[in-house]
């Protein structure tokens, strides 16, 4: 079995690399990518932590996460959409409208 | 599972229903007569918000120990409730006039209360999350709501992504506790804490983690960035609500976290937190001194308001005096809330078509234009910028008066200095609209008047008559 410590320390750097390409990629989409990067990390760790524990209650948290993800991204993608249909783009830097 | 555990979220459940119902209702509706859906909401606000008032100090927990009904909660309730009302008023002749009187924007606003009132009975960080995410989510869609105006879907796509981006360390922080405790109820963290079976390092991890996503819920610097443009560019009628609900509703998960959960971190927090809160106010009050947009003015300023609570917040881990900063924090979000809807409302007045007359320079001439309005506008301000007989006044007076008896004296100091700078900039916006020409024209719609005038009014009396609001503000302890 592969101890928890591993699954932790790889759900930490998926959760960097996530939170990296928030900051980093311009593209509307990628960026959304790494939020949904971000949240898998913490679906790893509730299970590593669960299957640590023998409790059920972390993989029942993960089923949480996933459909408020899925919820999320229709949203999202709502509103992408509405934008690409005025912009003609997704990318955060055409995004300058509102400044002050 | 009993049926108490039912009665418990009653207030919750008559929202959610209530919302599906209407959603189906709401396709019968002729598309010129909206107002019977929101009417039908604002309805099902008010049963709800008697359900919530009739549950005093509670019933206990529920759902074992997932839910818990108690006085804080009770009054969390019934202030989203009552701010879903204020939102249902200032929505209704304002979609008329940007032509998008919907239906759907009722609903989701009931889907967005629901979610704040969840959060306030929240007593595991699962179901703290969903409701957040029921809470954020409709805010979301309402941002956008205005869709082909390009601000406005500018504001939705920055607030959808940051919040997203929130949500994510905040999913973060409640595995690393639950990697920490081996559960994620807030009484089990405790006892564990407690019971020194904690991983205190994960632990630390996960407050830390906990209190940047909830950091960017109520807005505090630095997790503020997307606070001005989102409230500049939706619709002025969610933006004022979105400015109590979801502040309320985030306020809500912080305190019961912090003080329950988390006392024990105090040697590791209250740093933090004592630095989130000074720079919040700071940022927040110098940045509203160089703004001309009167929608951006009010969001640098109600990211210096949650500064101001979170001064109060800093006193969480002392057990003798949580009680005192909750109560203190509570009155705040009451009088905030009231100041807001007020000011919020005279700004929906004056918007007109195309987004115009929201600059401060709009404002000139509404002194002898429409001196009630004026009137009005005077006592939000002056109420925001803490001036006796105000509301404002008496609010900061309790938060800061928590701080000083907490031995957080500098950063009282700082509070009553930065409140002082921003006399400076709610000061401009009555000169200008008293001493300065100009021909404003303002919206004598009757519900906005109705909003303006009670919310000015409710801003007086509770500067004066304190005691009744704030006695139940204390009485509204957490418990486990």
């Amino acid at each position: 079995m592969v101890p928890t410590n591993y699954l932790i320390i790889l759900s930490a750097v998926l959760f960097l690399i996530g939170v990296a390409g928030v900051l980093v990629r311009r593209n509307v989409l990628v960026v959304y990518m790494s939020i949904e990067l971000m949240l898998n990390a913490a679906n790893l760790a509730f299970a590593a932590f669960a299957s640590a524990f023998g409790a059920l209650d972390g993989q029942i948290a993960v089923f949480f996460v996933m459909t408020v993800a899925a919820a999320e991204v229709a949203v999202g993608l709502a509103i992408l959409v509405t934008i690409f249909r005025t912009r003609q783009s997704v990318d955060v830097d055409s995004l300058h409208q509102l400044k002050g | 599972m009993t049926f108490s555990d039912f009665t418990t979220l009653l207030p919750e459940t008559v929202l959610v229903v209530w919302a599906s119902v209407l959603l189906l209702l709401d396709a019968f509706i002729l598309k010129a007569r909206k107002g019977w859906t929101a009417l039908l909401a604002a309805a099902g606000l008010a049963v709800a918000l008697g359900f919530a008032l009739a549950q005093g100090s509670g019933l206990g927990s529920a759902f074992g120990g997932m839910v818990v009904s108690d006085g804080f909660a009770t009054f969390m309730e019934a202030l989203a409730a009552a701010s879903g009302v204020v939102g249902i008023l200032l929505a209704y002749d304002y979609l008329k006039r940007l032509e998008i009187a919907r239906g759907e924007y009722y609903i989701l606003l009931l889907f967005s209360v629901a979610g704040a009132m969840l959060m306030a009975k929240a007593a595991d960080l699962m179901v703290m999350f969903l409701a957040l995410e029921l809470l954020s989510i409709p805010l979301y869609v309402l941002s956008a709501f205005a869709r082909k105006r390009e601000d406005g879907e500018e504001a939705a796509l920055k607030y959808f992504l940051l919040g997203a981006f929130a949500a994510a360390f905040l999913v973060y922080g409640i595995a690393m506790t639950y990697g920490a405790t081996g559960s994620t109820t807030i009484a089990a963290i405790a006892a564990a804490v407690s019971a020194g079976s904690a991983n205190m390092l994960l632990l630390a991890l996960g407050g830390g983690l906990l209190l940047v996503g909830l950091g960017f819920k109520i807005a505090a610097v630095p997790f503020h960035m997307w606070t001005p443009d989102v409230y500049q560019g939706a619709p002025s009628s969610v933006t004022g609500f979105m400015a109590v609900s979801a502040k309320v509703g985030g306020m809500a998960a912080l305190l019961r976290v912090l003080v329950l959960a988390f006392p024990q971190l105090g040697g590791q927090l209250t740093p933090i937190v004592w630095a989130i809160a000074l720079l919040t106010m700071l940022v927040g009050n110098l940045a509203a001194l160089a703004q001309k947009n009167i929608k951006r003015m009010l969001a640098y300023s109600s990211i210096a308001h949650v500064g101001y609570m979170l001064v109060a917040v800093v006193a969480f881990a002392d057990a003798k005096l949580a009680p005192a900063a909750v109560a203190a924090v509570l009155f705040y979000l009451l009088a905030y809330a009231v100041t807001n809807f007020g000011a919020w409302a005279v700004v929906i007045a004056l918007e007109r078509a195309e987004g115009k007359g929201l600059e401060i320079a709009d404002y000139a001439g509404l002194g002898r234009r429409h001196p009630w309005l004026a009137l009005a506008m005077t006592v939000f301000m002056l109420s925001f910028g803490g001036f006796p007989p105000t509301v404002g006044f008496v609010g900061k007076f309790y938060l800061f008066r928590v701080a000083v008896e907490g031995g957080f004296i500098g950063l009282a100091v700082v509070g009553v200095l930065a409140s002082v700078v921003s006399v400076y900039y709610y000061m401009r916006v009555v000169t200008t609209m008293y001493m300065k020409e100009g021909e404003p024209e303002a919206r004598g719609d009757g519900w906005l008047n109705l909003s303006v005038g009670a919310a000015a009014i409710v801003t007086v009396v509770l500067g004066v008559v304190v005691a009744p609001a704030f006695q139940w503000a204390l009485q509204a302890v957490l418990r486990l």
